[in-house]
């Protein structure tokens, strides 16, 4: 046995750093998931105690990322049928199965609890709604079953502002609604985008994309409609007590420069993609990641202003 | 002489010893300093309506 294979042996028997113990939360995930929620806290109407505040965000980001470790626990199966998920903790024999599903239970237990002590059991209650809808609707039921999989796992991805506005408010509004209705409409253009330029291996893992099961042609017309429906929602946004003149500037010139992008897409064959590798479609990715970030960005800009009299609608 | 076993495996236990104490001890500062925060938001009310009066 050389030194390599003993190297190699003790990888794969569950010995995982702290490290791998910690991707299985999906820290990219946690990221927007932290972002969104903080935005959410703060344009609140309602002030919040700093160290209530931070908890509360941390809480937040426990719970997704323990929503990632039972989805890992769940599509480990598929994740070592495709190439991206290859090096996750569980396919590549870092952390065992039932590990994932241990942290990931216990995790989610603890966010919520902790959640509803730091802040209120609203907050609380749609962090267990959260979890629930991520891992048992979309990742358990529908991933596997419908191409409208990302559309659903979307809504999961876009509750944390509103979680993040009941921890000041202990309650659901219109704002937080539409901060809501604004990730979920910006996910499938944004995940469609990127599964028109690469070579998803869903097929694969039995996985139905809506660029597998009803075409690349039909993928273009689904990012289009969506765009459409996402200028909206964006635009009603920035006409709440949250948008001011500074918010509605960035999201017209945003959403233009975005239904612009979704136009493109639209508008080309397989053919002039494959022609220029894909110009249009890596284009309108790129953009996307820019458009959520600097719309959140710019309603934390009208909160940071209203306390000079100069941020909302006056 | 002792037997000195230094493998990859113990820096990943270490690490995960470690990482472990560090979050809990983390946790800990974190459940003292909301309780240190509530405790004062409980008493906020009354010092306000105290000097209201």
């Amino acid at each position: 046995m050389t030194d390599a294979s003993i190297q190699s042996t003790k990888t794969d028997t569950g010995e995982a750093g702290f490290g791998d113990y910690f991707a299985l939360l999906k820290p990219r995930v946690m990221s927007l998931v932290v972002f969104t929620a903080l935005v959410g806290l703060l344009v609140a109407p309602v002030g919040v105690n700093p160290v209530v505040g931070l908890a509360s965000i941390l809480f937040i980001a426990v719970g997704g990322g323990a929503s990632g470790a039972l989805n890992m626990w769940w599509d480990a199966d598929i994740d070592r049928k495709m190439k991206r998920t290859l090096t996750r903790p569980i396919p590549s024999g870092k952390v065992e199965e039932g590990e994932a599903f241990a942290i990931g239970i216990t995790l989610s237990v603890m966010a919520v609890v902790m959640l509803g002590l730091a802040a209120n059991l609203m907050a609380a209650a749609l962090l267990a709604f959260t979890i629930f809808f991520y891992v048992v609707i979309y990742t358990m039921w529908l991933k596997r079953w419908t191409p409208q999989n990302i559309v659903i796992g979307g809504a999961a991805g876009a509750f944390p502002p509103m979680i993040g506005w009941a921890v000041a408010t202990g309650g659901i509004s219109i704002e937080s609604v539409l901060m809501f209705a604004l990730t979920f409409a910006w996910t499938p253009p944004h995940f469609w985008a990127l599964a028109l330029f690469t070579k998803g291996d869903y097929a694969n893992a039995g996985v139905p994309m809506l660029t597998v099961t009803h075409g690349r042609k039909t993928t273009r017309n689904h990012i289009l409609g969506y765009t459409f429906a996402l200028a909206a929602v964006a635009i009603a946004l920035g006409l709440t007590s949250v948008g001011g003149p500074t918010y509605m500037v960035i999201a017209l010139v945003l959403n233009a420069m975005f239904i612009k992008g979704a136009w493109d897409v639209f508008r080309r064959t397989d053919a002039d993609s494959e022609a220029d590798s894909h110009k249009a479609e890596r284009g309108l990715f790129k953009l996307s990641l820019a458009y959520l970030f600097l719309h959140y960005g710019a309603l934390l800009v009208e909160a940071s202003l209203k306390p000079f009299g100069l941020g909302g609608w006056g | 002489m002792a037997i000195k076993a230094e493998h990859e495996m113990h820096k990943r236990r270490f690490s995960r010893n470690v990482g472990l104490g560090i979050v809990l001890v983390g946790f800990v500062a974190l459940v003292y300093g909301l309780t240190v925060a509530k405790v004062s938001e409980l008493y906020q009310p009354e010092a306000s309506s105290e000097a209201n009066q």
